[in-house]
């Protein structure tokens, strides 16, 4: 009898050109995707080229996407996207997402159907793992690690050993996806699932939208986690019909796998979570952390710049005013998703509502441009990570919500919940 | 190698060894300028070439940026020994050849300033001040073959030539 796999370890196994594999094996697999953006892709370039290579292994494979420095914020920064772009001409590398067409990484390739069900894709970006949301093995590696998979079409994993986490119950208004990756995170804390594979799965996940999956798998390295995954069911297939590019694999965990630990969750009762300073464990539901006064408020970022993400907020702002005290800034995670977003209206809501509205990009996510922070000054964010510095000054503040509580905030001028309201 | 200890604590992500500010000139002589930023501004002020950093949990835990363990190279840190490390750190190290040790054991036994040597082939450290040797968790045979490669680079050199 074969042994029992998780989804991970299937995934891996057909990549490495083997029927079995086990946590801990170092395997050799070739990835479907490989992946770099504007702040990783100019160190893998010359990783790259330092290997002695001049043609990318396959250049239909590889993705490049200028998001965290778009637009550019400097001559320094215009440099490096130069040279990315550049890149891309040469290598004919026709996945180089250009501002206008383009947007942040992680919203794109799964939207555009780049990256399929039973994938594996290998990005020099820690939020790498968000794929994972359509049931494909996603990982974060660093430029070197890209750059030497960029000339040879392999790249070298541990195969991790897998956590399954449970959800069950159904949730409540205003409670999502990024609600139920904060609470697992406030329980498991930061480095809880370092190394392994987070197996998102129950009767929770069962009917929950893929925007909040990819949200969920976003954020598993925010517990240390190698990659996300939420096996494919029903809504995966609903999803990729018409959007996969490639003939999509779908795998599911042997029944009697093996898992390094379980958690099963009721979440019925589960309150909307703030992440507060300076670590995406330090968790609370909001009736805890209600009546702290904000400065601003970012609604975008890789884990909910999604259309849904920004109709729940503007759910929220329509026919209300941002508070006095609150410069709040909206970026659409993609451009694809800002078109949409024109069109259903949601950008007059936030202009009306006094939002700045603000092209597809990373911006104020990771204190770049766009909205950087100020000692002293408290954002409250839709983004993945509150570290110290994250978003600017280092005694900046940064507490990290969902959209729903992003909108309420920004409207409040405190942190609250939409129910807080009149 | 020895040099002196600098102990950091637990849970030291990218944003705060090497902000996304600073992450526009690469050049690894910036970036050392900046190392440990958000720890403490004059952080780097206090290193001397070949001193130690010292840290608790999940070091390196965050961001991919591969700008990370390259200031703390070119700032003149020899080595990182900590508790454990976080996934992509623990490789970027490798693949940039930042001796990288994993010890509890030292790390419990060793206090800010003590000085700390480190044999990398056979995986020991030594407080120098306190008399005492550990042995941290061997590397991986796979690992073991880039770093004596001398790095993910030229590992993969040799694996194109071969294959032309
Ligand atoms: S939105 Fe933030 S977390 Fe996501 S890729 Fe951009 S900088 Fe990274």
């Amino acid at each position: 009898m074969a042994r029992p796999m998780t989804i991970t370890e299937k995934i891996l196994a057909r990549h490495a050109g083997a029927t079995e594999v086990k946590p801990g094996q170092f395997v050799n697999v070739r990835p479907d995707v490989v992946m770099a953006n504007d702040i990783t892709a100019p160190l893998a370039i010359d990783a790259f080229l330092a290997s002695g290579a001049s043609r990318v292994f396959d250049p239909a494979r590889v993705a490049l996407v200028p998001s965290h420095w778009a637009p550019p914020k400097d001559i320094l920064s215009a440099e490096l996207v130069h040279k990315m772009r550049t890149f891309a001409r040469d290598q004919g590398i026709e996945g180089f997402y250009e501002m206008g067409r383009g947007g942040i990484e992680h919203v794109i390739l799964p939207e555009e159907g780049v990256v399929v069900p039973g994938d594996v894709v290998l990005g020099a970006d820690s939020h790498t793992c968000t794929y994972g949301g359509v049931g494909c093995f996603s990982t974060g590696v660093g430029s070197t690690d890209l750059g030497c998979a960029l000339a040879t079409g392999e790249t070298w994993l541990r195969v991790p050993e897998s956590i399954r986490f449970e959800f069950n119950g159904s949730l409540g208004r205003y409670v999502s996806g990024k609600d139920l990756i904060l609470f697992a995170i406030g329980q498991i804390g930061c480095d809880g699932a370092r190394y392994q594979a987070m197996e998102f799965v129950g009767e929770t996940l069962e009917s929950l939208p893929m925007y909040q999956r990819l949200t969920m798998c976003n954020m598993a390295i925010e517990a240390g986690g190698k990659s996300g995954i939420v096996p494919p069911d029903a809504v995966t297939r609903a999803y990729e019909d018409g959007r996969a590019r490639r003939e999509p694999v779908y795998l599911e965990s042997d029944g009697d796998s093996e898992y390094t630990a379980r958690y099963t969750w009721d979440v019925s009762g589960l309150e909307p979570q703030v992440a507060c300073p300076f670590l995406p464990s330090n968790t609370k539901p909001i009736s805890e952390a209600k009546g702290l006064e904000m400065d601003q408020v970012f609604i975008g970022s890789c884990t909910n710049g999604r259309l849904e993400d920004l109709e729940a907020a503007a759910e929220v702002l329509r026919g209300r005013r941002v508070h006095d005290r609150i410069r709040c800034i909206v970026l659409p995670g993609s451009d694809r998703v800002w078109r949409a977003a024109e069109k259903a209206g949601l950008v007059a809501i936030f202009v009306e509502a006094g939002c700045s509205v603000g092209p597809s990009s990373c911006g104020p996510c990771l204190g770049g441009h766009l909205g950087v922070l100020s000692a002293g000054e408290r954002c409250a964010a839709t983004s993945n990570r509150n570290f110290r510095g994250r978003m600017g000054h280092r005694d900046a503040e940064t507490y990290l919500v969902n959209p729903h509580i992003a909108a309420a905030t920004a409207v409040a001028g405190h942190l609250c919940s939409p129910d807080d309201l009149d | 190698m020895s040099g002196r200890a600098h102990i950091v604590g637990d849970h030291i992500d990218t944003d705060v060894i090497i902000p996304a500010g600073r992450l526009n000139d690469p050049r690894p002589e910036v970036l050392a300028r900046y190392c440990m930023e958000n720890l403490d501004p004059k952080w780097v002020e206090g290193v001397s070439q070949g001193d130690v950093i010292v840290a608790g949990l999940n070091f390196g835990c965050g961001s991919s940026r591969e700008h990370a363990p390259i200031s703390i190279k070119a700032c003149g840190i020899s080595a990182v020994i900590a508790r454990n490390f976080a996934r992509i750190f623990f490789r970027n190290a490798i693949n940039i050849g930042l001796p990288i040790f994993e010890c509890p054991e030292a790390v419990d036994a060793t206090e800010d300033g003590d000085v700390v040597s480190f044999d990398m082939g056979a995986g020991t450290i030594t407080n120098e001040t306190k008399g005492l040797t550990f042995q941290a968790e061997p590397f991986p045979e796979f690992m073991l073959g880039i770093m004596e490669a001398g790095g993910l680079v030229e590992y993969t050199k040799h694996k194109l030539t071969n294959a032309s």
